[in-house]
């Protein structure tokens, strides 16, 4: 079977797993709200002060809600022990991995296509007319956070204490992935918004370097 | 041993003569004075810092392509090693940088990446500490160690395009850059030192890990004979 194709059943089966409750999803929206009212009270959210806050605060909330979303992706796996019967599936272990990404990018990106609205109201933020370019940034940052995330979810799956160290892993490693994409969504933010092309062109080179890395090493991350 | 005794003599005196020559032999910078010198062992520790973290990133791929116990042994040891030249780089930094820019912190292009570097390893040793099996810790604290290097470079990339205030680099930097020789002699007889003593401190850890890895070992070897021996000595009956 080819990669593509397993993916592709593996995400309906992953689909199928979250809609029957929907729990991993409500969760991490709630979060993420929770995240971005109690940043109201950290700064005072004048139109001004969201303008200048909101990119990083609205990142921050996604990068957390996205670590504590990204846990149970390979830990549900465990409990039942199903993961061993994926492995001994004939397909890929890349094909693993890219079927949990691609459900795990559906999850961050529902939940933040909630959230941005939400976020708009609450800070006064306009998006008339920025839509499609905040939707680019949206995605390539998404694919960054989740490509990382899925591979470090799959590494601390083992570990004791799992819940604490995905973040811990992470969240450092992400770094530079929060300023290219509080860059570019400042940048749209602005009065005059535009699209920061050496931001989004990072944050695309940032999707591809861990993209392929998670390609080439994937075969160790699914061994017995 | 006797050979040993004498390497840590030797190291010990080197670096006490390498930090009297940056005391007192260097000639004194124009501008900044006294407090310059602790460019001399601030500088060394990085490089110190950067040679550890390379071999990490070396072991870990030799570690997943020959699957040899040591190269794993070889990581943790370097990344250990790493993290103290690392912290001695972040101490050091924060002390030249209060009397000099007037501040102890700025978030600059290598500051900020040295600090996540720093953070990103630690999360190496405790995942390793976190991860039970031997064979899962090493392959993937493996996979991990392999991206925190790869982040390395792309956490210096977006704060160097973003906001960078530590001085442009002071050797092959351009025209104005360079040293004067007596500096660059002490510099490199620092940097010498701290290397040396480095090594030794890195090849005695890594001698511990293979230490520790066989102890684990001979214990389990153990547990496995006492527990045959009792299935052995168990009469046949209660066996079945």
């Amino acid at each position: 079977m080819s990669t593509a194709r397993a993916a592709a059943i593996l995400l309906a089966k992953e689909l199928r797993l979250e809609f029957r409750t929907r729990e991993l999803l409500n969760a991490t929206v709630v979060f993420a709200i929770v995240v971005v009212v109690l940043f109201s009270f950290a700064f005072d959210p004048t139109p001004a002060e969201s303008r200048r806050y909101g990119p990083g605060l609205l990142w921050i909330a996604f990068l957390f809600s996205g670590s504590l979303m990204l846990h149970p992706s390979f830990a549900r796996e465990q409990s039942n022990d199903t993961l061993d019967a994926l492995r001994m599936a004939p397909i890929s272990s890349f094909a693993i991995l890219l079927g949990k990404m691609l459900a795990n990018f559906i999850f961050l990106s529902l939940a933040e296509v909630v959230l941005v609205p939400v976020f708009a109201v609450l800070y006064d933020v306009s998006l008339a007319g920025i839509v499609g370019r905040l939707a680019l940034v949206l995605v390539l940052g998404t694919i960054g956070v989740i490509v990382t995330g899925t591979v470090f979810s799959a590494i601390s799956a083992h570990a004791r204490m799992r819940e604490l160290l995905l973040p811990l892993l992470m969240l450092p490693i992400l770094a530079p992935l929060l300023i290219a994409a509080v860059e570019s969504t400042a940048a749209l933010f602005s009065q005059q918004p535009y699209l920061d092309q050496t931001w989004v062109a990072f944050l695309a080179g940032f999707d591809v370097v861990f993209l392929t890395a998670s390609w080439l090493l994937c075969d160790f991350l699914m061994e017995e | 041993m006797k050979s040993r005794i004498v390497g840590s003599a030797f190291a010990a005196a080197l670096i006490i003569f390498a930090g009297y020559a940056a005391l007192y032999i260097a000639p004194e910078e124009a501008t900044m004075h006294e407090v310059q010198r602790i460019f001399y062992f601030h500088v060394s520790a990085w490089v110190a810092t950067f040679t550890a973290f390379t071999i990490v990133f070396i072991s870990n791929i030799a570690y997943l392509t020959t699957r040899g116990q040591r190269w794993d042994s070889l990581g943790v040891s370097a990344a250990e090693v790493g993290i103290a030249c690392c912290s001695i780089g972040l101490i050091t930094g924060p002390l030249w940088a209060k009397p000099v820019w007037g501040i102890w912190w700025t978030w600059d292009a290598r500051l900020t990446t040295t600090f996540i570097m720093w953070l990103m390893y630690i999360s190496y040793l405790m995942l390793r500490s976190l991860l039970e099996d031997p064979r899962h810790r090493a392959s993937l604290s493996a996979v991990f160690g392999i991206f925190a290097f790869l982040d390395v470079p792309l956490v210096y990339m977006s704060n160097r395009l973003w906001r960078t205030q530590h001085p442009q680099p002071v050797f092959f930097g351009g025209p104005n850059s360079g040293i004067d020789p007596t500096m660059l002699k002490v510099f490199l007889l620092c940097m010498a030192a701290v290397l040396i003593v480095m090594i030794p401190v890195l090849v005695d850890r890594y001698r511990v890990e293979c230490m520790r890895n066989e102890v684990e070992e001979l214990r389990q070897e153990i547990e496995l004979h006492s527990l045959d021996a009792q299935s052995q000595s168990r009469p046949v009956k209660e066996a079945l």
